[in-house]
Order: C-alpha cells, then structure tokens, then sequence
C-alpha cells in the first residue's frame, strides 16, 4: 500500500499524578514550578500506534506536533529518539493562555500548513486538564471524521482504516475513510523505548530559540545537519487570526480556583481488638446503617 | 429567555441514567434562570420517549428518528445537533461526561464556535464582573470541575461566546423527578433534510456492549480496597465482608492498576463517584483522585495501618490495624450480632 502521513499531536503536561502537598502555593493556585513536567502518557500510545504503522507500511512518515512553551521541546526530541521522522514546535507567547477551542484552532492552522496528511492522531486526553476535546475539535476544524477512544488499528488500505474503540461500557470496531482524525486510549499498547542510535543521532536537535549565541559548536551542527533543526513556528508563520489564539481566543475563562482540603472529622478511633470491633459493629447495627 | 438543553442519551428506546441525571440538574439551573427547559433525543424507534424524559420538567422534546442514528455515530449527530442549536439558540447545553458526550460536545463546540468546559462536577447559576469591559454579566453557568489531578476545583466562565457548554460525569449529579404529570411539546426534527450522505462514512462493524452487572452508584455500602489490600485473594475477604453486609466492592485507582480488581470498579475521579449510606475504605491512603469520588458516602469507615492516612480525616471510625485481623473480625461480630 501507499506510504501514509501521519501527524501526531503531543503535548508537555506537569506531572499532575504526582501531586504533592508543596505543588498548591497557600493562596490556593497552582505552582507549576512544584511539577515535573512529563510526556502526557495517552500522547506516548498515540506515537505508538503511528510508529507502529509507520513499521507496517514502508516509507511511511511520522511528524509530530506540539504548542507549547519553549521547554516542550524536549518531548519532540523525546519523540525522534523513539522513531518519529520529524517534529514541529508551534511557539509564540500569544498563543499561551489557550483553552482547547483556541488551541484547536493553532493547531488545524499548523496542520494546514503541511504539504499534505493521512491521518492525525493525539493521546484521547491529557493529564493536567483531562478534556479530551482539542482532538474532536481539531477535526471539526480540519472537515474529517474523527474516531475517538482508538485502542487499536486492526487495519489499514490506501482510503480506509479500521480501528477498535474502547467505550465506556465495551468496545467498537469501526472503519472510517482517509484522512481522519484519530485519539488514542491508555488500554493501547505502550510506547517503544528510546533507540540509542537514534539519541546519538539526534541529541543535538534544537529548535533555533534553544540556542544560545555563545552555542558555537551546535550551530555550526546544525548548519552541516539540517535535519536537527526543529522547525520552529509562531503566528504569523501559520497565518493566524489574532483574535481566534491565547486568551483572547479562548471563550472559557477560569473564575476562581479552589484547593481542595478535607475538613477535620471527629473520628472515633479505635484498634484492631475484639471489644472495639464488636462495639462498632454493633453501633452500626443498632443505628440500621448494616443489618 | 433563553433555554437551557440537554443532550440525552438513549439506546434501545432506554434514557441513559447520565441524561435523567442531566434532566433533573438541568431544571434546576432553568428554574433559577427562569427559562424553559429543552431536551434533545437521536435514535431509532422513538415513539414515545418522551415517557422518560416529560417527569423531570421539559418543555420542549426535539426528537429526531431514525434508523441510522442508532447506535450512536459522530457526524450525523453532530449535525443535526448542530443544526438544532444553532436554530433555537439556547444559553446552556448539557451532555454527560460520556464516551458519547465527550465526543459529541467538543465536535458541537469547533463547529458553534463556542466555549465548553469538561468533566464538570458542579454546576451553578451566578454573575461576574469582566475588569476589562467594566461590565457585570448576570447569571452565568459556573461550570466547577476538579484541575490538576483533583486537587483544586476549578470554577470555569464563559460570558461571551454563547451557548456556555459542559460535560457532566456521570453519578454525581441527582436524579430527581419534577412532576410525574409534567407534559412537553414534542419537536420532530426532519432528519433528512439536515444529514448529508457524508456523515455516513464512518461505519460501525461490529459492537459490544457489556451491561454491567456492577452497580456501584446504587449501592448502599460499599467496601473498597485499595493497594494495601496487596493481593487479589485478599480482595475476596473484602468481598465476603460486602456480601455478608448487601454491599458491593469496589477499589481505588492503585488496586485496579495492581490488578487486584476489575476496572468497573473502580471508585474516584477517573471510576464511579458514589455516595453510599456507608463507605468502608480497606487498605485506602485517600489520594484525592480517590476521596473525590466517595467523599459524599453518609459515614465512613476507614482501616488502615497509616494513623496518618489522608483518608482518616473523612472518616467517622478510624480502625488501626492489619486488614487481614480486623475484616474477619468483622465478619465475625457481624454474623453474632445481626438480627
């Protein structure tokens, strides 16, 4: 079969399974600074599954995508060490503050900036808001059908994928013609390891803003390799409509935030002796909460 | 004034309970606004649906039949949703936190150009002053949902670009009847003049739905496990101790990710939220992924070797000890005392 293109949309995500009692500053908000920041995990089985076609049909290419501050470039170089072919940042200070509505409508410009695509793929969720709409809402955008919940692709012919959901109360498999738009579920297998042939080679990928003048050495790199320069997009590189981007993009805005504390009870406390579970059970019973 | 919506689910001329759920949280936020509340059902064989949906007090039912529309699929949906809405224009649309609400809303949202907020948990009628514009905007959705692992909860706004849209999980929300007389003018939507023959491309080939016999939102007790419990055999004690007492098991994120319980069980954010009359937390540290989805339950027993578990500060009996001395001995007592 033809060789497909495939896009996978990825994003840098504070380790939000990991949060600590420092990561709230005592006014209740956030501090990111507290937060590893991760891979969002549903993201690595998106790449996955694109890799995994990628070995299935020759010359088939992997690009993936992220917006992001400049930092999230590492999760593109995490990618090209794994297998993809190529990265793009999509990076500009007007894009921050973005709800998935704005962010959606970054990256469909971004997309259609490419020469052309198979299929678009993304994690079904991430971790630190766990919406899952920037993938519907990007295919929305782009006119194609989108197949959500995808824990696996059974097959694939030049117009046509097959691809099984997980649902919330079973499965489903559906076809659906190309292009299309593809989200990614944790029950689908597990990201391949980094391959250390390819961290040799592309350990001294860079987006341009990530290097620093006095980088003699990765400049001069970069200009014999041009493959290690990660191209390096803001707004008017994907022609984007100011107020369509950011926080002025963005209709949902955050009122106030609360931290969550759990409130103090006056417990009864008791050990594992007889007399004291026998006491309890008997409570229980008496006020009919068992028996 | 304009309506509040709600999407409502139905298979097998049956309304999902996520939607009767919406229904009864939706008359209340069109009470508060004094608005009519409206409802919208895609399906096949539909005649009178409206049996399920009129009690919660709709107004307006718009019923669009077909035998295509069932099961649920994206685009022919999406569609005719979109089509509705942009016809009648309401000022808040409601769909569960469902793999169908989930893949729906966000379609619905790109193409109204609109805001929506996921997952939410709580939602409220209220105002907000923007700075910028120095204007009050009057009775806006608060559209509260937990952030960054549960941690905090965020109240999320959108005062400009309307319909002002939101997922709902699913068990957190009451279901309440308003009036089992309550009668709705039914709407029929003229699927054939909307759907295209393109929203048909994406074709279902084959389909399993497991109803599940597990029914954690209903049940009165709970015992739940979690990765203290340390095996799936010890589980089955657990088990023993819920059957004994008319209770389901259920376990926290760590257990159903060590294995030791099935995923349908699973309790917290990101399982079931439940609000039983009594919740006994075995071998549970409380992460508040978990304490989020039970924190509701009426008392709340939790046994646990930590005095420093989160957890113990929800409970109402707080037992130190090992699992594998104080469950039997519950059972044990159990079986002497009981009537």
């Amino acid at each position: 079969m033809r060789p497909l293109k495939i896009v996978v949309l990825i994003k840098q995500v504070p380790d939000t399974r990991n949060v600590g009692p420092d990561a709230m500053k005592p006014d209740g908000t956030v501090n990111r600074g507290k937060l590893d920041t991760v891979f969002n995990p549903d993201d690595l089985h998106a790449l996955e599954l694109a890799l995994n076609l990628k070995d299935r049909i020759p010359g088939t290419e992997v690009t993936v995508m992220t917006m992001g501050p400049r930092r999230a470039a590492d999760i593109i170089r995490d990618s090209l060490y794994r297998g993809a072919d190529h990265g793009i940042m999509i990076s500009d200070k007007r894009f921050g503050g973005a709800d998935t509505l704005a962010t959606s409508y970054t990256l469909v410009r971004a997309i259609q900036k490419l020469p052309s695509y198979d299929i678009i793929m993304g994690g079904r969720q991430a971790i630190d808001g766990d919406t899952a709409q920037v993938g519907p809402q990007c295919a929305e955008k782009l006119g194609v059908p989108q197949v959500t919940y995808v824990e696996g692709i059974i097959s694939i012919t030049d117009d046509e994928v097959v691809a099984k959901r997980r649902l919330s109360k079973g499965v489903e498999t559906v076809s659906s013609p190309l292009p299309c738009l593809i989200t990614v579920h944790g029950a689908s297998p597990a990201c391949r390891s980094k391959v250390a042939k390819r961290i040799m080679q592309y350990k001294y990928a860079r987006t341009n803003s990530e290097i620093r003048p006095n980088d003699g050495f990765i400049k001069e790199l970069h200009s014999k390799r041009p493959y290690l320069t990660i191209p390096e997009w803001g707004v008017e590189d994907i022609d984007a409509d100011e107020t369509k981007i950011g926080l002025s993009g963005s209709p949902t805005k955050v009122k106030s935030v609360e931290s969550i504390v759990l409130t103090a009870n006056e417990a009864k406390v008791l050990s594992d002796s007889d007399l004291d579970i026998e006491t309890m059970i008997k409570e229980l019973i008496d006020h009919h909460i068992i028996g | 004034m304009k309506s509040v919506f709600v999407y409502c689910e139905v298979e097998n001329q049956k309304i999902a309970e996520i939607s009767q759920e919406l229904l009864s949280t939706g008359k209340k936020l069109a009470t508060k606004l004094g608005c009519p509340l409206e409802a919208m059902v895609f399906g096949s064989q539909l005649a009178g649906i409206q049996g399920q949906i009129s009690l919660y007090g709709v107004d307006r039912i718009f019923v669009a039949d077909d035998i295509r529309l069932e099961p649920y699929r994206t685009l022919p949906h999406s569609s005719i949703a979109t089509h509705v809405l942009k016809q009648e224009e309401p000022q808040i649309v409601l769909f569960g936190a469902t793999s169908v609400g989930r893949d729906l809303a966000p379609r619905l949202a790109s193409a109204l150009n609109c805001g929506l907020t996921a997952d939410t948990t709580i939602l409220d009628i209220g105002d907000h002053f923007v700075k910028k514009e120095k204007k009050e905007y009057k009775d806006l959705l608060y559209a509260i949902r937990p952030a960054f692992g549960g941690s905090i909860m965020a109240n999320i706004i959108n005062w400009d670009q309307h319909p002002q849209m939101a997922t709902v999980r699913e068990g957190v929300m009451k279901k309440e009847v308003f009036d089992e007389n309550y009668t709705s003018e039914i709407v029929e939507v003229d699927v054939n003049s909307i759907v295209k023959d393109e929203d048909f491309v994406v074709k279902i080939i084959e389909r399993h739905i497991v109803e599940s016999d597990v029914n954690l939102k209903e049940a009165p007790i709970i015992v739940a496990g979690g990765y203290g419990v340390g095996s799936r055999e010890n589980f089955e004690r657990l088990e023993e101790l819920a059957n004994l007492i008319g209770g389901e098991v259920g376990g926290s994120r760590a257990a159903v990710d060590a294995g030791f319980i099935d995923h349908n069980r699973q309790i917290g954010q990101t399982g079931t939220t439940v609000r039983p009359k009594l919740y006994i937390a075995a071998g549970i540290s409380g992460a508040i992924q978990h304490t989020a989805g039970m924190q509701d339950a009426s008392m709340i027993i939790s046994i646990n070797n930590d005095p420093e578990a989160p957890i113990n500060s929800l409970a109402d009996y707080v037992i130190h000890g090992d699992l594998g001395v104080v469950i039997p001995k519950m059972i044990k007592f159990y079986k002497a005392n009981a009537k």
